[in-house]
């Protein structure tokens, strides 16, 4: 099956990472898809509004990307954006007021699930038109160049964005301007709703190269070799070495949108990226690989899940944004 | 000191002001650098200024305008060039969904300073797709504002100020102002949103922008001969309108009409029609508009010279709604002619 782990997979032996290390990355998998799940139950309680694009079964890539990033590097994310704000160390007691439309939020409510920013965070947006986060980051990394500050930025976007004139046209301009960005794409499969070999012509990873930028595909659930490679194209780009590109193949383990069932799925589809859950791995490289006693993973666990009825509580608490005079322009 | 020089020339000396006075300003776009522009604007500002900071791009414009987006964000002050305003379509996500709303949404963690220079206007024989003035493209997107200056020295002033500016501005340079000339004064950078009385009258109000400004002026001054007194308005910029200079003249004159270049549905003539009548209705004895025909913008040249708005026909048009001698029937379009 194209796309499947292991296809095209430069998976190596990736524990390079000490007990802490890898204990604080899953902690920052298991925020997120608590968060996600509290997001979904909001949602359907109605008191997340709109839609929701939903990070779950993702987890490593934003974490395993952000993991390598230094304070000088900026971010751009995609509609589904939640992961790559928690990722970055976006408060997420700001982000979920934010979702639940309160003044508290990171944004005070006027930007909702989509369009998160976080500029003190390094996230310079969400945004929700696919491919969209290809050019801010584009921008963002001409700026850093520019500014001599040694700074990388990153784009995320899903297979979906391969399609859109952002991609071809951005990963063109990083390369002859010689921009210092790592563009991941998170292959997970779907296009919204269609697979994406239906509407893809020849390989993702092959339409980076074309164009001489290095790329790799990678096991997009294993947080471990996310971070590697995303660590090493970082460096490549801080160095001076112009845009770099991973093709991360990962797995949505809810639908597109709130409004998706997830119908067209293959038979099994689920139930296999299920044994390879983001999270599961992260937890048996700990438990097995590290040699973590089993408590202190157990009580990481529970103070995730204490945090999150913490936020959620206090967000459904929140303030309402009051309507009121709105500046068009700044002074 | 005052020079009288070129529009292009008035516009160079600002860019290269602005980029010798700020570092965070850097300048790309199509053929800007090495080859000075295709209008023969932005020739030697990267020799002065290093192809770091000017530097030409591949022909990509949803790459540049979003490049523009995200360095402003990061801390640049970028300037870039859409080659044609035509081409403005391709720039329409990044300025539209992120540039202009990006201090809203933000809860105004920042501003996006950036400007997006763009040669507009039909007359030079450019047909369909590259000679479009697509100001009403962009008149309903909050948060950008849109500069459209008539004279070489608003032309330096008022870029000077949209790169000092904190938000995203499209600033329109007409093809066919580029090379008329005029005294542009040293140090002055206008204030944005100010529109300018360049003519006095009693009789009647001549509201305009860019090239049709100069048209403006030449009606006025065939109408002159034939007793009628106009006075004549240059918006200088489009958004935001200053409708309050243009009330205090309608207060004056009664009589007003906004002459558009571009399509007459939807345009920024009927804008300044709307806030008149909500504003100023004591004051109007008529208000109305020129603008061009709701169709694409012909190649051969008495089609396309029939198709602008020119002198002869604004003046045919007022001394006909004034009811003077000689009045013509309209020879401009108008849903209603």
């Amino acid at each position: 099956m194209s796309g499947a782990p292991g296809e095209h997979t430069l998976a190596e032996p990736a524990v390079e990472l000490d007990r802490d290390q890898a204990l604080a990355l899953y902690r920052r998998m298991l925020l997120i898809r608590g968060f996600e799940d509290t997001v979904q139950s909001l949602f359907l309680r109605g008191e997340i509004h709109g839609t929701t694009h939903l990070y779950s079964g993702q987890e490593a890539v934003a974490v395993g990307v952000c993991s390598a990033l230094a304070s000088t590097d900026r971010v751009a994310g995609t509609y589904r954006g939640h992961g790559h704000a928690l990722a970055l160390g976006v408060e997420p007691q700001a982000l979920l007021d934010e979702l639940l439309g309160r003044e508290t939020g990171v944004c005070h409510g006027r930007a909702g699930s989509m369009n998160v920013v976080d500029l003190e965070h390094r996230l310079i947006g969400c945004f929700g038109i696919v491919g969209g986060s290809i050019a801010a980051a584009t921008g963002a990394a001409l700026a850093l160049k520019r500014q001599g500050c040694g700074g990388v930025a990153v784009a995320f976007f899903g297979d979906g964005a391969t399609n859109q004139g952002y991609f071809h046209e951005c990963l063109n301009f990083a390369k002859v301007l010689s921009l210092p960005v790592l563009f991941v794409c998170e292959n997970n499969l779907y296009g919204e709703f269609t697979p994406w070999e239906d509407v893809t012509a020849g390989r993702i990873r092959e339409r980076a190269e074309t164009l001489q930028i290095p790329a790799a595909t990678i096991d997009g659930n294993d947080v471990a070799i996310v971070r590697r490679f995303a660590g090493e194209a970082v460096s490549r780009a801080r160095a001076g070495d112009g845009p770099q590109f991973i093709e991360a193949l990962t797995y949505r383990f809810v639908g597109h949108s709130r409004s998706d069932p997830g119908k067209y799925r293959k038979p099994g589809e689920l139930e296999a990226w299920r044994e390879r859950d983001p999270l599961r791995l992260a937890r048996e490289m700990l438990v097995s690989g590290l040699d973590a006693p089993p408590d202190s993973v157990a009580q990481v666990e529970t103070e995730v899940a204490a945090e999150i009825d913490r936020i959620t509580e206090r967000a459904l608490a929140a303030p309402f944004p009051e309507p009121g005079p709105v500046r068009e322009f700044a002074p | 000191m005052t020079a009288v020089i070129e529009f292009r020339d008035a516009i160079l000396q600002a860019l290269d002001e602005e980029l010798g006075r700020d570092e965070r300003v850097v300048f790309f776009g199509e053929d800007v650098a090495e080859a000075g522009g295709v209008f023969a604007v932005t020739g030697g500002l990267r020799e002065k200024h290093g192809p770091d900071r000017v530097f030409d791009t591949p022909i990509s414009e949803l790459a540049i305008t979003g490049a523009a987006f995200g360095s402003a964000v990061c801390g640049l002050r970028p300037v870039i060039e859409i080659m044609f305003g035509d081409f403005l379509g391709l720039s329409m996500d990044s300025l539209v969904n992120q540039a202009a709303k990006f201090f809203y949404i933000s809860a105004e963690q920042a501003s996006v300073p950036l400007v997006v220079r763009s040669a507009v206007g039909a007359g030079g024989r450019f047909g369909a797709m590259h000679s479009q003035l697509p100001a009403n493209w962009f008149m309903n997107v909050p948060g950008l504002k849109i500069v459209a200056p008539s004279f070489p020295a608003d032309a330096r002033a008022l870029l000077k100020a949209s790169v000092r500016d904190e938000n995203p501005v499209l600033f329109l340079e007409h093809k066919r102002l580029y090379a008329i000339k005029a005294p542009v004064h040293g140090e002055e950078v206008a204030e944005l949103g100010r529109a300018r009385t360049v003519r006095d009258g009693t009789d009647v109000t001549l509201v305009s922008a860019m090239k049709g400004t100069h048209d403006c002026l030449a009606a006025a001054e065939q109408l002159a001969r034939s007793g009628i007194d106009a006075e004549v308005i240059d918006l200088r910029t489009l958004r935001p309108l200053d409708v309050e200079t243009i009330l205090r003249s309608l207060a004056r004159t009664n009589r007003l009409v906004v002459v558009e270049e571009g399509p007459l549905t939807g345009g920024w003539a009927g804008e300044v029609i709307a806030l008149l009548a909500e504003h100023g209705l004591h004051d109007i004895d008529d208000i109305w508009r020129l603008a061009t025909p709701d169709h694409p913008i012909p190649y051969s040249p008495p089609l396309e010279d029939a198709f602008l708005p020119g002198a002869e026909a604004i003046a045919a048009s007022v001394a006909g709604r004034l009811g003077s001698s000689g009045a013509a029937p309209e020879p401009m379009y108008s849903p209603v002619s």
